[in-house]
């Protein structure tokens, strides 16, 4: 039924308030939805001397964000960073299938019933669409908006390189290496979390991470469910019976007046039904979308963290050999060299972990701002709207008596 | 002058402090036959069933469309003589107050019902003796009542012949509205169920919003936060009292018409027993003369009398009866007209009703929003 869906739009960072800099600009011009895939045209413009041009585009399959993502984070370099959480899998599952229920229930209602069905379901389809472009553009932005990732040689090869990446999904062995790695890490992770921090700016971002993360993973799961119940409480029941009895009233002798009373309220609540389905949207771009993205992030951060402590551990561990090493007056040399680069490694994560960390809570505050500020305003909106068809409806209802 | 004498008299009914209390009925009106302006007395549940059985067998009232009295729900009814306290309980009430409210309501709108001294002694007399044969209405329940009865008058084989068609039509129409107003029943009853979903989750999202306002160490973010947790709270009593109004306004709504058509078709019913007994007994009559005949041929002439005698007396109930069916016919015809104005004005005042209530709704919404703006524009 939906067999591709094209889309131009406008860049648009949602859930960041990045700075955009001349000197790197990238952006999601386009995107394609067919079958099983989605591809996302990368548009670039720079006046970096790196890039063969100053304007550019590619075409990049949600697997090759994940490769560069999953790029930084094995990239040791990195380890004193908040890499940028990669965007979701787009998933059209769920709206696919409702749209298919819909083609196989077509005998049984009307043809008016089928294409307003039809048309609130692609307005879903193209909702998430929508959503799934805007993250993975969020991810872009956020690399080329940091000072370091945005010179990160495979971030440029992404961006510029006009052929397929050749990065085929992972295969088993590698996902269960990846699962692996991920039961270690949250075992080390008990461990580190465990050891208190000599840092009293970290000991407090500990602490408070560990807390947010999970509060922020509880409150986007109930909005979730919260949101997910507001879409299928319209006022189209009540629609459906207002349209019932003026449909019946039509083959009684009923008066003029008593039709057109029936047929003002349901035109009113054809309208009012729209404006519940705006809100509930907005609800989810705003406030559902906002609480996954920091989700994300929270995540990102507390990762941070652990390397660190994982740098912090080495660093103990290095020291201790070093003593060991001296009272046996073996090897101290090596002892030595190791230590030293413990320590380097563990100083340099800390500080840019300092900042990483600062940075973190700026842009959290102001994407919230900006999302609740908009929240609030669309909400007013809607609202508003609502009220007025209402207290124009009545009016009219009301004098018609 | 019609109109006036409508709203002449207003029944209430008010649920009473103790659950082993009795409801009140209380009426005002300013029309002369009723002894005080304002009177009040206690009626038992029963009272109310009994009052439909006395109407409902009054051959004067044959044809009339009598309101039919709430179901008696036995198992609400066992939550409350328990003393439960709870929410369902209190709702339970409500519902039966309101629903009784409104049987008195439409009863004294119809002004044949309101000449009732029947009527007029349920709503005025201190003390009322305990109905009896209340038993078929409230254990089967009214609908089940009348189908029985339209079962029995299906089964009888004599059928009619009519040259005007309007019964029929108007009888096919009430029987194919009663089975969409079932549907529609239905349908709210989903639209209620959804939003005490609704309800829910926004309950349980505006404490985890609490929570993550709690724990956000940017002062002015946190207290943002909390502030929308109270929003979402404010959202989901809204969505409460929503769900009560799609409830009390549009699910009663059409189940009161579903059982006031039923009620409907009961007076269809009714013409149609009326017709029968009129053909029975010109049938029997027809008999008579037969028999009559037979015994002049057979020259007997002591019980030629008799059956001269018993020939006037047929002759008498088949005019009696012929007048009852015409007349039970006029009756039908008007009261199916009465009720329809009654039905279409009931149900524009209850969607204008429903309506303003979406506007309360709306205008509180405002208000919390525009008071939660510049908080969100407050964080730094």
């Amino acid at each position: 039924m939906m067999g591709y869906l094209s889309v131009s739009l406008q860049p648009r960072a949602v859930n960041v308030d990045l700075q955009t800099d001349a000197t790197l600009q990238v952006d999601i011009s386009d995107a394609l939805s067919e079958r099983d895939k989605v591809k996302f045209t990368v548009h670039t413009k720079s006046t970096l001397p790196n890039f063969k041009q100053s304007e550019f585009s590619v075409v990049r399959q949600h697997e090759e964000f994940i490769w560069l993502h999953d790029s930084f984070v094995e990239n040791e370099d990195y380890a004193g960073y908040i890499i940028p959480p990669a965007p979701p899998r787009p998933d059209f599952d769920a709206s696919r299938e409702k749209l298919q229920k819909l083609g196989e229930g077509e005998g049984s209602m009307t043809k008016e019933e089928f294409t307003k069905m039809k048309q609130e379901l692609e307005a879903e389809y193209l909702a998430i669409f929508k959503k799934t472009v805007a993250m993975h553009e969020v991810f872009l932005c956020r690399v080329a908006a940091h000072p370091v990732l945005r010179k990160d040689l495979n971030f440029h090869v992404f961006l510029e390189y006009n052929q397929d990446l050749s990065v085929r999904g992972k295969n088993k062995k590698e996902k269960l290496e990846d699962f692996f790695k991920n039961v270690v890490k949250s075992a080390d992770g008990v461990l580190v979390a465990g050891v208190k921090d000599v840092d009293d700016f970290f000991e407090h971002e500990k602490t408070f991470l560990l807390e947010y993360h999970n509060r922020v993973k509880d409150a986007s799961a109930k909005s979730d469910r919260m949101i997910r119940s507001h879409k299928s409480t319209h006022t189209t029941a009540l629609l459906r019976i207002l349209l019932h009895h003026y449909a019946y009233y039509c083959t009684t002798t009923a008066p003029l007046r008593i039709l057109l009373f029936f047929l003002k309220v349901s035109e009113l609540f054809e309208k009012t039904r729209k404006i519940e389905a705006r809100v509930a949207a907005d609800e989810d771009l705003k406030l559902a979308d906002l609480l996954k993205y920091y989700l994300r992030e929270s995540q990102a951060a507390k990762d941070l963290l652990y390397r660190r402590g994982r740098a912090l551990v080495d660093y103990e561990n290095a020291n201790k050999a070093l003593d060991k090493a001296r009272a046996k007056n073996r090897d101290v040399l090596q002892a030595e060299t190791s230590q030293q680069l413990c320590c380097h490694k563990f100083e340099k994560i800390s500080e840019s972990a300092k900042q990483e960390l600062i940075d973190f809570k700026t842009r959290r505050v102001a994407a919230f701002r900006k999302n609740l500020v908009e929240l609030a305003e669309l909400e007013l909106k809607h609202a508003k709207g609502n009220l007025q068809l209402l207290q124009s409806c009545l009016s009219v209802l009301k004098g018609d008596t | 002058a019609q109109e006036t004498q409508l709203f002449s008299l207003v029944p209430a009914v008010r649920n009473p402090q103790k659950s082993s209390d009795l409801p009140v009925s209380s009426s005002s009106t300013s029309l002369p036959m009723f002894r005080n302006k304002t009177f009040s007395v206690r009626r038992r549940f029963s009272d109310f069933l009994g009052l439909y059985e006395k109407m409902s067998v009054k051959s004067s009232l044959h044809g009339c469309v009598i309101p039919p009295p709430p179901e008696k729900s036995v198992m609400g009814m066992t939550k409350v003589k328990v003393g439960k306290d709870d929410p369902s309980s209190a709702e339970f009430l409500e519902r039966r107050r309101a629903a009784l409210e409104r049987y008195l309501q439409r009863v004294v709108c119809h002004p044949l019902l309101l000449q009732d001294p029947d009527v007029r002694e349920f709503l005025e007399k201190e003390e009322l003796p305990r109905a009896v044969n209340t038993q078929a209405l409230s254990g089967a329940g009214f609908l089940k009542m009348i189908n029985k009865a339209s079962d029995a008058v299906n089964k009888m084989t004599i059928k009619m012949n009519e040259s005007d068609t309007w019964f029929e039509d108007k009888l096919q129409e009430v029987e194919s509205e009663e089975q969409q107003l079932r549907k529609l029943h239905a349908v709210v009853d989903s639209l209620v169920n959804h939003r005490k979903e609704l309800c829910g989750n926004t309950a349980v999202f505006a404490k985890s919003m609490a929570m993550l306002g709690n724990s956000e160490d940017n002062t002015a973010l946190s207290r943002a936060l909390s502030q929308l947790a109270e929003v979402e709270d404010k959202m989901e009593q809204l969505h409460q009292e929503q769900a009560a109004s799609d409830f009390f306004i549009f699910a009663e709504l059409l189940a009161d018409y579903i059982r006031l058509l039923g009620a409907v078709r009961g007076c269809f019913d009714q013409r149609m027993r009326a017709w029968q007994r009129w053909q029975e007994a010109q049938s029997t009559l027809q008999k008579k003369r037969e028999a009559e005949a037979k015994l002049l041929w057979a020259n007997k002439p002591d019980k030629l009398q008799q059956a001269k005698e018993e020939i006037t007396e047929w002759e008498a109930k088949v005019t009696q009866y012929e007048r009852d069916f015409d007349r039970i016919g006029v009756t039908v015809r008007k009261e199916v007209l009465r009720f329809e104005e009654e039905k279409a004005k009931d149900f524009k005042g209850q969607i204008v009703k429903y309506l303003e209530s979406m506007l309360q709704s709306q205008q509180r919404l405002i208000k919390f929003w525009e008071a939660f703006l510049p908080e969100a524009k407050a964080i730094a």
